[in-house]
Order: structure tokens, then sequence, then C-alpha cells
């Protein structure tokens, strides 16, 4: 039973005045550079009381997880309610109460996939940002060719053995729990033999190594397990496997289609960062103002603005077209052509900036550790060039070498 | 409500019915049979599509026409684009259709019927700008008269309508003091010189020499004449920006069916991923520009006010992504590609000439800046 009306008029009165009453003043009237995200979890510091009021007064109601059934722990709203949902925010100016892997990620994934005991016992904690969670694709020799994952677990009766090791795994050193893609019958094909396992990261046997990036931070971590114990079922004998075993990769093709469109979604100019939700416009503004007499500036920032607007405009018939029945493969496109724009943007705002741009400490100090984390974007998720094989096999039917 | 970028069951059917007809009546061998036989227009195509109800889509049912709008008629602009189809479409069913929205449905009922074929005089040098127009229109009496050069005016030498922009008032480059004529392409006094262009199609110079026009000639108001023709300039651009992307449809169609078959070293040449890559760019440019050009529709649909920017993201798109897509052909077909017995050629030459009509990269580039505050 949700808490709000399914009339959309009603609810829209409802869900403005429930941000009205319970997000924070403080939270509201915060410039977008000072914001910091809620990722939630046992070991996260909030960054003020508002922040973890707002989440924990969202979660009651399943409005950090709008779409989820209310049974586990979502607001159970339609698609024209989470429209609205997400306009009120934006017009009271309130912060997302959570953000995490496991809203991102594992909660499609068992929503997709689990049992309905799999998802009652995952996802409350995943709305109420009680666990946090992270991602174990990658490893050294399984990149873009990510179906050859090493990591294994070996059959010990009533749990597994795991041992490997994963790398690129985003904040594995803040995470309570992990998502892993494990090889779970090594004389299987590659695709066939994998399997979509959960992992305590407090179990005995995991540690993370923090990677030191060219931007300076440390978002992603190597992840080791030394002989890690994992039960096969749980207390309440629930699998620690989500799907069928061996069957990992159907999941994790479902969810590599949501991660792309989601890192594709930075190039629609919804960008964060240093422009904190202004205009590219507004943000010269702020600069010198002989800025735009420069030329190739000009021309480049032209082109920018107009393939950025464009770019948003393909975002929301790509939403639209998902509605009416798919995009299916296509939405490699998004995250290809959004991925690079959003380098792009970032190589214009460095030049545009100047020298003011490379200073570390300077008035544009966050630009610089922004401009060189893009350069990820397109490598994380699947490269641009894994994305042009898609589009070029999938979607155009070229044939194979 | 704002419409959705995705095509109404309506609008797939219109597409569906124009492609149905097109493919008939109007494949690229038509085209080439056109060009071979130096015709730049074919009448008997556009009575057809009168005869179909697109001359009538923009314009209201009381004047015979089906009202559906600026979506519509960029889905039938795409279309066309895609198989080459020359007609004065753009020039007539789209910016004549939208500028004269006002006047009596006698006239409009021309335009529905196919009768009248209109060509807009506008541009005086290489590149469009309607507000730098130094053409005299001489105030004299209750009348005026019309003296100067008009130059690549689209279907200007089978148009016996021309709507023309010139000025009664201010100097070269001001956007105040121009007014808009509808004139009989028969007055006295107006010299038309048909000009060979690259795509072949009917492209004209237009000589007025002390042109009579009279207060009933006037569309909208004098001295404003630039407001009278904005939104159909945009109708235009929109239109001609979604034939482009037919255009570009049509060249990367037929270059992702040549990867499929030819066959170099023993191997498809689709299989190399050098050539995969460069198809999968280009679909991805095409997707990118489809959804500017169904934005520029529902704008001029919903809020045709506020449109200059929609339709010149459009347009600056469109343009672009045609030049890439042509290029592209070329490149992927190799020699065959560079011979005028195969298709290609036209696509590109149709690409260039659409590149420059009604505004240029740059031209609609300066207007997304100025709108967008830098």
């Amino acid at each position: 039973m949700s808490f709000f009306s399914d009339d959309l008029d009603q609810f829209r009165v409802e869900v403005a005045g429930f941000i009205a009453e319970k997000c924070p003043q403080k939270l509201k009237d915060m410039p977008a550079s000072d914001r910091t995200i809620c990722w939630g979890g046992k070991r996260f510091n909030f960054s003020c009381d508002e922040q973890r009021i707002w989440m924990e007064e969202a979660a009651k109601v399943g409005l950090t997880a709008p779409r989820w059934p209310v049974e586990y722990g979502g607001a159970g709203l339609s698609r024209a309610q989470e429209k609205v949902f997400r306009e009120e925010m934006a017009k009271s100016d309130a912060p997302s109460p959570l953000e995490s892997f496991g809203l991102w990620m594992l909660g499609p994934a068992l929503l997709a996939f689990g049992t309905h005991e799999q998802k009652l016992k995952y996802l409350p904690d995943i709305t109420n940002g009680r666990i946090r969670w992270c991602q174990g694709y990658s490893e050294p020799g399984a990149g873009s060719d990510l179906a050859n994952v090493q990591t294994k677990a070996d059959d010990k009766g009533d749990h597994w053995i795991v041992n490997g090791q994963k790398i690129w795994t985003s904040y594995a050193d803040k995470a309570d729990w992990i998502f892993a893609l494990i090889r779970t019958d090594r004389d299987a094909p590659k695709h066939k033999g994998i399997s979509f396992m959960l992992i305590d990261m407090e179990a005995d046997g995991v540690s993370t190594k923090p990677i030191k990036l060219i931007s300076g931070s440390s978002p992603f971590c190597e992840t080791f397990f030394d002989d890690v114990t994992v039960p096969k079922t749980d207390d309440e004998g629930n699998s620690r496997i989500v799907g069928e075993l061996n069957r990992g990769w159907d999941v994790a093709k479902h969810l590599l289609t949501h991660e792309r469109e989601m890192i594709g979604g930075g190039g629609s100019g919804a960008a964060g960062g240093i422009l904190g939700g202004r205009s590219l416009g507004a943000f010269i503004d702020t600069l010198d103002d002989t800025l735009m007499e420069d030329p190739v500036i000009r021309a480049e920032t032209m082109e920018l603005e107009i393939d950025t607007l464009a770019m948003g405009m393909t975002m929301e018939r790509y939403k639209d077209m998902a509605k009416q029945g798919g995009v299916g493969h296509a939405s490699a496109m998004l995250k290809y052509s959004g991925t690079e724009l959003n380098k792009r943007r970032y190589e214009i705002l460095m030049s545009i900036t100047g020298s003011e741009g490379v200073e570390w400490d300077g008035e544009h100090g966050t630009l610089a550790p922004e401009w060189l984390r893009t350069k990820a974007n397109s490598i994380e998720g699947g490269t641009s060039e894994v994305m042009l094989d898609i589009l070029s096999k999938r979607v155009l039917e070229l044939p194979s070498a | 409500m704002v419409a959705s970028l995705v095509p109404t069951e309506d609008e797939v059917m219109l597409r569906d019915a124009a492609r149905g007809f097109l493919s008939e009546s109007s494949p690229v061998t038509a085209f080439r049979a056109n060009r071979d036989a130096g015709r730049t227009h074919d009448p008997a195509l556009w009575k057809e599509m009168a005869q179909m109800g697109w001359t009538g889509v923009l314009l209201p049912e009381e004047a015979g026409g089906s009202d559906m709008g600026h979506r519509a008629a960029g889905i039938l602009a795409e279309e066309m684009g895609e198989v080459l189809a020359a007609s004065p479409f753009i020039s007539t069913a789209v910016m004549a259709a939208t500028a004269l929205k006002g006047a009596a449905n006698d006239r409009l009922a021309g335009i529905a019927s196919g009768d009248a074929i209109y060509a807009l005089a506008l541009d005086e040098g290489s590149k469009h700008n309607p507000a730098r127009t130094g053409m005299q229109a001489e105030k004299s009496g209750n009348a005026f008269r019309l003296t100067g050069r008009k130059v690549f005016v689209a279907d200007g030498s089978a148009a016996n309508r021309v709507l023309v922009l010139a000025r009664t008032a201010g100097t070269e480059g001001e956007a105040q003091g121009l007014t808009l004529f509808d004139i009989d392409a028969a007055r006295a006094g107006l010299t038309r010189s048909a000009k060979r262009t690259v795509d072949e199609r009917d492209h004209a110079q237009l000589d007025f020499d002390a042109v009579e026009a009279t207060g009933d000639d006037v569309v909208g108001e004098v001295d404003n004449g630039l407001a009278a023709v904005a939104t159909a300039l945009n109708a235009g651009r929109a239109a001609l920006s979604a034939e482009l992307l037919g255009v570009s449809a049509g060249a990367f169609g037929m270059t992702t069916a040549y990867l499929k078959e030819r066959k170099q070293f023993g191997r498809t040449i689709g299989s190399f991923q050098a050539l995969q890559h460069r198809a999968a760019h280009l679909f991805a440019e095409i997707e990118i520009t489809a959804s500017a050009i169904a934005n520029a529709g529902r704008v001029l649909d919903e809020d045709p006010d506020n449109a200059d920017i929609a339709v010149s993201i459009a347009k600056a798109r469109a343009t672009k992504t045609a030049k890439l897509a042509v290029s592209e052909g070329v490149q992927m077909h190799g020699g065959i590609g560079m011979t005028d017995e195969f298709d290609m050629g036209f696509f590109m030459k149709r690409a260039r000439v659409g590149a420059e009509w009604l505004g240029d990269y740059g031209f609609h580039a300066a207007r997304v800046a100025a709108a967008r505050g830098f």
C-alpha cells in the first residue's frame, strides 16, 4: 500500500508537501558545489545531521527508491509519478536523499532475477541506506573482455571458497557488501560458468586497496579474495547467488545496459561538477569577458552547446522509446556519445579557464580533477570501442570477422 | 502537456504511406532520369503529392488542408530526402503555407490544390542572411516599386508565385524596415534566370526592375517583414533539416548494405573493425540529429514564436551529420562511390546545397550561442 495517492494532481500536492516539510531547509539552501552525495552504509560519515535526517525521512515513505515496490522498501510510484516527484524535488532544490550502487545496480538485478525472499532480505537495507554495496566485475585480466573473469569459487558442499582479485571496484573500501561475478564452473564455456554472487565485505580474507588516479582521488580499489568462505545459503535459507548458478552473465549483461544508460546521461549537460547546474553560458559569464573573442574557443564552445542540447533531446527520446518497448542494444549509442561529449565538454572548460583551470587549489579548484576524471568515462562500463562493436554487430548487423 | 519525441500512431502511418508512395513514384532512379533529361522540376510528381494531401499538411481544413503540423511535415520531408525526391514542398507547402497562414482561404486553397508553386526570394549574397536584405521597395503613392537582385532562389523557375523580402525603410543590416510581398511570378519587370546547381534542382536568380506591388501584395505589416517571414523561415529550416536527415539515412542505408555485400581480401568488408566503427559512429550521429529534428517539429507545433533555438540546433546538426554521412558513404564505397553511375554522389551534392540553403552551420550556431548567452 503506497503512502501516496494514485491521482497525479493529488500526488503532486502530497509529494510537494512532503518535500517542503521533511527536507531540511539547510540542504535546500546549500550551493550545489558544497553538496556531497549521501551514499549510506554502516560506515558512512554524513556531512551533516540534516543529510541523515533527509535520507531517513525519504526512506520511511520509500522515496529513496521511488519506482520499487512498496513491500521492498520503495514508494511504488508509476513513471508519471516519478517524473512529478523529480520535478517537485528540482523545484524546491532538494538534493537526492540517497544514491548508491545498491539503488542503481543490485536492486534492479534483484528485481529482475532475485527470488521474493532475496528481495525482502536485501532491498529494504538498500532503500534505508543501511547497507552500501559495491560492484565486483573487472579483473586485471578481464577488462573489455569481462566474461574472462577468473576469480573462482570452489564448491565445498554447504559453502564456497572464493579466491581471486577484482579491480576498479568503486568505493570497495567504504562498502559493506559486494555483488561480484565469480567463476563457479571452470570447465564450461566462459560465458556459461559465471555466477552473480553476494559477498559480505567483512568476511575473513576480503581486503581492499585504493588506487590513486591521475585526478588525485581514489574512488576505485583493488579487491582481493583470499580463501573467503561464502555460505551457499544464509540463515533464512536464501541463496547467495542471484539468478541461476552459472548464469550470472545474463544478470551482468542486463545490468551493463543499465549502467551504460546512466553513464551516458552525463553527456546531456545536466552536469554537476564545476557547472553546478549552470548553463555553459552562465559559467562563461563569470570568466574574463574577452574570452569569446577567441575565434577557436568560440567555435568549439558553440559546437559543444549544440551537441549538448541535442544529446539532451536524445536522452529524452530514448527514455520515451524505452517506455514504449525498449531501445535494446542502441543504448550503447548513449554511452558512447554521452561520454565522448562529456570529455569534450571538460577539454573546453579547461581551455576557457586557461591558466586558472590548471591550479589544484585555485578559484576553479574542482575543475582539474573533474577534467581528469572524465577520461575514464569512455573506459568504464565498456569502452567506446566496445560500444562501437556492439552497435555495429547488434544494431547495424554487420558481419563478424 | 509536452508531446513525446516518439512518433504518434498517425505519424507512423503517415511515414509508411509516404515511403510506399515515394518508392513507387519517386525512387532515386526517377531523379536520375530527370537529371539526365535536364529537368529540375517534375510537375506530375508535384500533382501526385498534392493528391496525397502533402501540399495541405500545414493548411487549415477550411482551405483544403489536413493541418497535421510541423512534425508531420518533417516526416514527409525526411522521406523525400531519403530517396532524393525533388519538389517545391519546402518552399510552397511549408514556408509559403506558414507565411500566408492569415491570408484568405482561396489563396491557401491554391497551395492545397498544388496549382500554386511558391518560391521565397530572400538572399542577395552567397550566404543566407535575411536581415542584410538591401533590395529596395520604393514607395510611390499607394504602391511599391521593387528593384534589385535575389540569388539562390529555390524553386525559382517552376514557381508561379514569389514571396520576396525587400527594404521599405532603414538600411542594409537592420532587422526593421523590411516588407514581405506576395506577387505573381509573371509580373512585368521580373526576370528569372535558371542557375544550374550541383544538386540538379531548381534554383534561379531573380532580377527585379521596378516591379510594381500594391498594398494588397503585402504579407504582414509594412516595415515589419522579417517578423512576417520569421516563423515561415523556421518552418522551412526545420523541414530542410528533416530532409537532410533523410539524405543522411539514405546514404547510410546504401553504405551499410554495401558493407554487407562487398568482398575484399576474401572477407566481407563490413567485418573489418575499421569500417564497423566508422559506420557505428555515423549511426550515433544520425540518432542524435533525429532527436533534434523531432524536437524542432514539436516546438514549432507547440510554441512557434519561441522556436529559434530548437530549429537552429536541428539545422546545425542536420548540416553536419549529412556532410559526415555522404563523405563516409563515398569513402566506404571506395572507387564506385566516385562514379556518376552510382547514386552516392547525388546524396553528396544535395547535402552540400542543403547545407547552404536557409542558413549554414555557422549561421545557426551563432543563433544558438546568442540564445544560450554567449
